[in-house]
């Protein structure tokens, strides 16, 4: 159930099978149910889904930053070849930073307000290298040049409430660049930016990558992020991907019904204004009692055309060729039908 | 005392814009000390803004964090007073009115806010947060307030027997839910929704934004749409005017805003929206350096002239009045796209403003 290549041996990043869940008084919350796929290096995954569709426990999993007192994680998640899982919380902590860094959502309350942004930056990169309190603040401020902050050594000094939101986003990139990791996950890092500056933040993200090869998962809901930074994209739905490719075949001829109620929902630009947008009826479910078989099939337009298969089985992810891979129960040739005469029209 | 709900006079003035809004300005004083207050500076978070707004018509409000939109519309709901300026609303005055006008006239200017969560009380019930407005409005509806509830429930998509339950029982698109059965349940004429949907999920705005529709044509609603999502306020507003700064930098009718974008802002924010298509993506951008100044400290001259790539001397010492030859397209600049004598006279090539752009600032 790979996506992908599937080129197991070698893959830089593969995640196999991924569970999480989180026991709750109300019940166990099944927030990533079977979760694959493989990440090559110097590739760019963007990951979409709505709230609650497992999209940032997936990220955090890899970044082992869940207690494993608190979740319940099962299957693999390799890293060049080590499974990350089964190493050790001081292994993984090594690795944290060094190979693999994270860029969150908020940068204001990703940096202490305590310390200077340039002493922050320098702590990062201390903590991973040995190096003088000298060179780690020369470090600093090299990385904060790196991403554009005008005066590095001046605002290295700045504390975060002194700079605004673009700039302290940019620094908490910087902090993650500081130790050269050959990944970067970044969970949503423009939605609590303006549009002006998201461009900004995106194409530095994109810069970055094509200089050093880094290999990015870009976390987002916003469909318009992944078509502009990314090449591959995984759609979330319910704890699982329900449709993964290239973010070409993807947008080009999208497979799954939930996709398609996403981009038809979505006013847009770049089309013709429309009476009424179509909306995706009901609600994402709650992740304690995710209905059965087909996540999606409560509010699935297409859910009387397989006789009640998407009621009692669960569809597994199978690629419908081209490396475009897709969990429905609907039949390809179906599928490609539904797609060209009904929705590509309204989209 | 009761009253019930006055019959709306039918045939009133159509001519007559139902809003007009005049030099609109909220300042919010900085200070320090206890005892010994000093004014530090001012926060100028709304500059002298005009409209007017027709009734039935939607108005766009769109401008990045820090632009004034929220406090516009804040103003307009006499949340704030304003420092100077004018509203007024089907022909009353709303600047100045007294207390008890303005709960009178509260129920015909209704609010719709962001943040689903904590805009209900968790503590009340679904039909007692609805009901509320006819309690302090000392209304009662002919069906009785419970019957009129649970109307209004069916109205906005949910079920009457959501009657007793809480808030924290509905998803965030339920509650927004809830949040417009209670601004419309006074029959109001004018309705300011800020950034309605921007807290919901894709799917779950895609709802929301076909509810206000049909809202508005059922109720013959007017709004005033605060947004910073373009695609949105394309799709739901038949006039939009884009802020800066606390000051409206163009006003125009959708179709001409998105289609012949004039202020060099307007064309930037328009270009930098991310669009679901990676072929889109290729597509040349305006890079807009930096971001906007902070309103405690507004630039001379034209609040873009820090960042515009096509700013002269007249942009930093002049402010550019709000103006246009075509009323339904106004744009507050000395140097407009589109307008090719004003860019020949000072040499700059407004033809090309996005290689400008790329050249001046990249």
């Amino acid at each position: 159930m790979a996506t992908g290549q599937a080129t197991a041996a070698t893959a830089f990043l593969e995640v196999s099978d991924l569970r999480v869940s989180f026991p709750t008084p109300d019940g166990v919350v099944q927030a990533v149910d079977g979760v694959s796929f493989t990440l090559e290096r110097g590739q760019t995954l963007g990951i979409v889904g709505e709230s609650g569709s497992g999209k940032s426990v997936t990220s955090l999993a890899i970044m082992g930053l869940h207690s494993r007192r608190a979740c319940n994680l099962a299957g693999t998640i390799r890293l060049a070849g080590e499974d990350l899982l089964a190493a050790s919380p001081r292994r993984v902590r090594d690795l944290r930073g060094r190979r693999m860094a994270m860029i969150y959502q908020d940068p204001l309350s990703a940096l202490h307000p305590y310390y200077s942004v340039g002493w922050q930056i320098a702590e990062a990169y201390r903590a991973k290298n040995t190096a003088s309190r000298k060179s780690a603040w020369d470090r600093a401020v090299e990385m904060l040049d790196r991403v554009g902050i005008p005066q590095p050594d001046r605002r290295a000094h700045d504390y975060p409430h002194q700079l605004s939101g673009g700039m302290r986003q940019r620094a908490v990139i910087a902090m993650a660049l500081s130790c050269d990791p050959e990944l970067i996950i970044a969970d949503e890092p423009t939605t609590a930016l303006d549009v002006t500056v998201q461009a900004q933040i995106l194409e530095l993200i994109k810069d970055v990558q094509a200089e050093s090869g880094t290999s990015v998962i870009i976390i987002t809901h916003d469909l318009g992020v992944v078509a502009k930074v990314a090449e591959r994209i995984a759609v979330m739905y319910a704890g699982r991907i329900v449709e993964s490719g290239s973010v070409d075949r993807v947008f080009e001829s999208p497979q799954h019904p939930y996709t398609w109620g996403l981009l038809a929902s979505m006013p847009r630009l770049d089309r013709d204004r429309r009476d009424r947008l179509t909306a995706i009826p009901g609600s994402p479910p709650s992740l304690v009692d995710v209905p059965g078989g087909c996540p999606f099939h409560p509010r699935c337009p297409h859910v009387g055309a397989t006789g009640g298969l998407c009621v009692t089985s669960r569809p597994p992810l199978h690629d419908t060729g081209q490396d475009h891979w897709t969990a429905c129960h609907l039949d390809d040739a179906v599928r490609s039908l539904i797609f060209s005469e009904e929705v590509k029209p309204s989209l | 005392m009761t009253h019930t709900l006055p019959e709306r006079p039918a045939t009133a003035d159509e001519a007559q814009p139902l809003l007009a809004v005049e030099g609109l300005t909220k300042h919010f004083p900085v200070t320090s000390g206890v005892l010994l207050r000093r004014t530090l500076g001012q926060v100028k978070a709304v500059n002298g803004v005009s409209f007017s707004l027709r009734r039935g018509e939607t108005l766009g409000l769109v401008g990045e964090t820090g632009c004034g939109k929220s406090t516009t519309g804040r103003m307009l709901a006499g949340f704030l007073p304003p420092t100077a300026g004018r509203m007024s609303f089907a022909g009353s005055e709303l600047t100045g009115a007294s207390q008890r006008d303005r709960r009178r006239l509260s129920r015909d200017i209704q609010m719709v806010f962001q943040d689903p969560y904590s805009s209900l009380n968790p503590r009340h019930t679904v039909g007692s947060i609805i009901a509320a407005p006819f309690r302090y409005q000392r209304i009662s509806p002919p069906d009785g307030i419970k019957a009129t509830v649970q109307r209004l429930l069916e109205q906005v998509g949910l079920s009457p027997e959501h009657y007793n339950r809480y808030p924290h029982e509905f998803s965030g698109g339920q509650r927004q839910r809830i949040c417009i059965a209670r601004a419309i349940a006074l029959q109001p004429q004018l309705i300011i929704a800020d950034e309605p949907v921007s807290a919901l999920d894709v799917s779950i705005q895609a709802q929301i934004v076909n509810l206000l529709d049909d809202l508005k044509a059922e109720h013959g609603l007017t709004y005033v749409f605060i947004a910073h999502d373009l695609a949105v306020v394309r799709h739901i507003a038949d006039r939009v005017a884009v802020m800066y700064l606390g000051r409206i930098v163009e006003l125009a009718s959708s179709d001409l805003l998105y289609s012949n974008p004039r202020h060099p802002y307007t064309t930037a924010l328009l270009s930098a929206a991310p669009i679901p298509d990676p072929k889109a993506a290729g597509r040349s951008r305006i890079r807009l350096q930096g971001e906007a100044p902070s309103p405690l400290n507004v630039p001379p001259g034209c609040p873009f002239q820090t960042r515009c790539w096509k700013a002269q001397d007249i942009c930093r010492s002049t402010e550019p009045p709000l103006a246009g030859s075509d009323p339904a397209h106004m744009v507050a600049c000395h140097f407009p796209e589109g307008d090719a004598k004003a860019a020949s006279e000072s040499g700059i090539t407004a033809d090309q403003p996005h290689a400008a752009g790329e050249l001046a600032l990249g």
